[in-house]
């Protein structure tokens, strides 16, 4: 068995004519809690639905827990999706459901167990979240961190090897941001899953990953452990760790120049 | 010139675009067909679509059925009074029901009602990611959202249709007969004479069926196929009440022209 769950190789994927990503190599060791990082419309969401299944590559390798994603069926997709639990941004839950209902979900679609077993383990995973108490609640009843971690016990539910996040953080308050970064990296370290956060997030993602990918352009930009990127000089990696207003990333969308614009060169 | 191609190359591109969508259209609903054994497997879930489009819709469909048949009731009235035969309003009644106004009009109803909840529910499943969030947990939509919905529907609709044209008929004897005056037993009689089961109450039947599969298709594709924002989900639903609507008119036309006059 390797020790990365996920190889990715050059690999390239396009939308019709438009390249989105281009020879992207990555890869995720086991246990490890990886970012991928970089400006809106980079291509980092891409990149997680390419590792999800739910696009393909135009070309290159794309191996996730040794299965090569480039020529799996609809069978083996699903298949493979069973080890895996992805957390949508908003938490993507069934709004008719309850939480419990929720995360039981997954058990009752795929697991033959009686259902005082899947009462356990939905309080159990429940649990691992702190929102035991919170199994009677309906998703409209909950807020918005709440409903991540409840999403978060519905992606654990089947015990996967692969987690993937959509932006975890997004609209999140500090404390309910701080408890979601360390439920991430708790999960990953008591369940030894391997963890992949697509984020905006970088002080929060600094934190609790292990390594980090900064996607621009459709390339990887720049890589490296936190504390590599926060000594890092190059200038994209230093405006995106400070958050500075202008530099490799501009402030202005592109214009015609300013004067023109106003008439004022008359 | 310029123009002139442009408009040809507009009406080219929006006719190709239909031809696409009725491709896709077709092909989504043979998908729905063929995953819906997972449904009568776990037929408690088609249970839970009959209360949401049947049972839901209930009060819309049985008070218009009985302000309906008391329309008829009245003006059919007035104008077999005419002609001295008022003691045939029962088989007036129930014809017109069984065979056109139950199936159509509990169809509309059920288009506007049903129909436009199912596009709204399944647009915003899709819009707030929770479709995909199936799909990512290895659970086709499609096997467990749209067919359980689908056949759930299309049990309601000829079930609703019946209860229309009885809350109807019911409608016509309290004006005709307990209001107006019409001799009850001729009422009742003549109707029992004039409706045929095969001929009316089935071929009913069979149109209220075609109605709630094109309704039920309809409604299913334009919310699964709507653009996962508030505009996109709320054109969806306007597209849904309208096409079913044209849709059932439509088909009424062809059915009848079938059924009753043996085209």
């Amino acid at each position: 068995m390797s020790d990365n769950l996920i190889e990715i190789r050059d690999l390239s994927f396009a939308y019709r004519e438009r390249l989105v990503l281009k020879g992207i190599n990555l890869s995720a060791r086991r246990g490890q809690v990886v970012a991928i990082m970089g400006i809106s419309g980079g291509g980092k969401t891409t990149l997680l639905r390419l590792i999800g299944g739910a696009l393909r590559p135009t070309s290159g390798v794309l191996n996730v827990d040794g299965v090569d994603m480039s020529h799996l069926d609809r069978d083996g997709l699903y298949r493979l999706r069973r080890r895996m639990g992805m957390l949508f941004q908003f938490g993507a839950l069934f709004t008719d459901m309850s939480v419990f209902d929720n995360v039981a979900f997954p058990l009752r679609e795929h697991a033959d167990l009686p259902e005082e077993m899947i009462r356990d383990l939905v309080l159990m995973k429940l649990n691992a979240v702190g929102l035991r108490g919170a199994h009677d609640l309906m998703p409209s009843e909950l807020s918005g961190g709440m409903a991540r971690r409840v999403a978060l016990a519905r992606a654990i539910a089947l015990e996967p090897s692969l987690i993937l996040y959509d932006e975890p953080f997004a609209g999140l308050d500090p404390i309910s941001l701080g408890v979601t970064g360390n439920l991430i990296r708790r999960l990953t370290d008591t369940l030894g899953v391997t963890s992949i956060v697509v984020t905006h997030d970088i002080q929060e993602s600094l934190r609790m990953v292990d390594y980090v990918y900064f996607v621009s352009e459709g390339v990887i930009a720049a890589q490296g452990t936190p504390d590599e990127l926060r000594a890092s000089t190059e200038p994209f990696v230093h405006q995106f760790v400070h958050g500075e207003e202008d530099g490799p990333v501009p402030f202005h969308y592109p214009a015609p120049a300013y004067a023109d614009e106003l008439e004022l060169a008359a | 010139m310029n123009n002139l191609l442009n408009s040809l190359r507009g009406i080219g591109a929006h006719v190709i675009d239909g031809i696409w969508r009725m491709g896709v259209a077709t092909r989504f609903f043979l998908m729905t067909l063929l995953q819906s054994g997972q449904s009568f497997r776990r037929f408690h879930l088609i249970i839970r679509e009959i209360f949401s489009a049947g049972v839901l819709s209930l009060i819309i469909i049985l008070v218009s059925g009985l302000f309906v048949g008391m329309v008829l009731g009245l003006q059919g009235y007035e104008t077999l009074q005419t002609y001295g035969s008022e003691e045939a309003l029962g088989v007036l009644v129930s014809l017109s029901l069984v065979r056109e106004l139950g199936p159509v009009v509990a169809a509309l109803l059920f288009a506007s009602r049903a129909g436009s909840a199912i596009t709204a529910e399944i647009g915003l499943m899709k819009a707030t990611e929770q479709l995909a969030a199936m799909e990512m947990m290895a659970v086709d939509p499609v096997a467990r959202v749209v067919a359980p919905r689908f056949w759930g529907a299309v049990i309601s609709m000829p079930i609703l249709a019946a209860l229309f044209s009885a809350m109807g008929i019911l409608g016509g004897y309290l004006v005709g007969v307990v209001l107006i005056g019409v001799d009850e037993g001729a009422f009742w009689s003549q109707m029992q004479a004039a409706v045929d089961f095969r001929e009316d109450i089935l071929n009913g039947v069979i149109k209220s069926v075609v109605f709630g599969v094109a309704v039920t298709a309809i409604a299913l594709f334009e919310g699964y196929d709507a653009p996962p924002t508030a505009e996109g989900v709320s054109r969806a639903t306007t597209r849904t009440v309208v096409t079913s609507s044209l849709a059932i008119l439509g088909l009424d036309f062809i059915l009848t022209a079938f059924m009753f006059r043996g085209v």
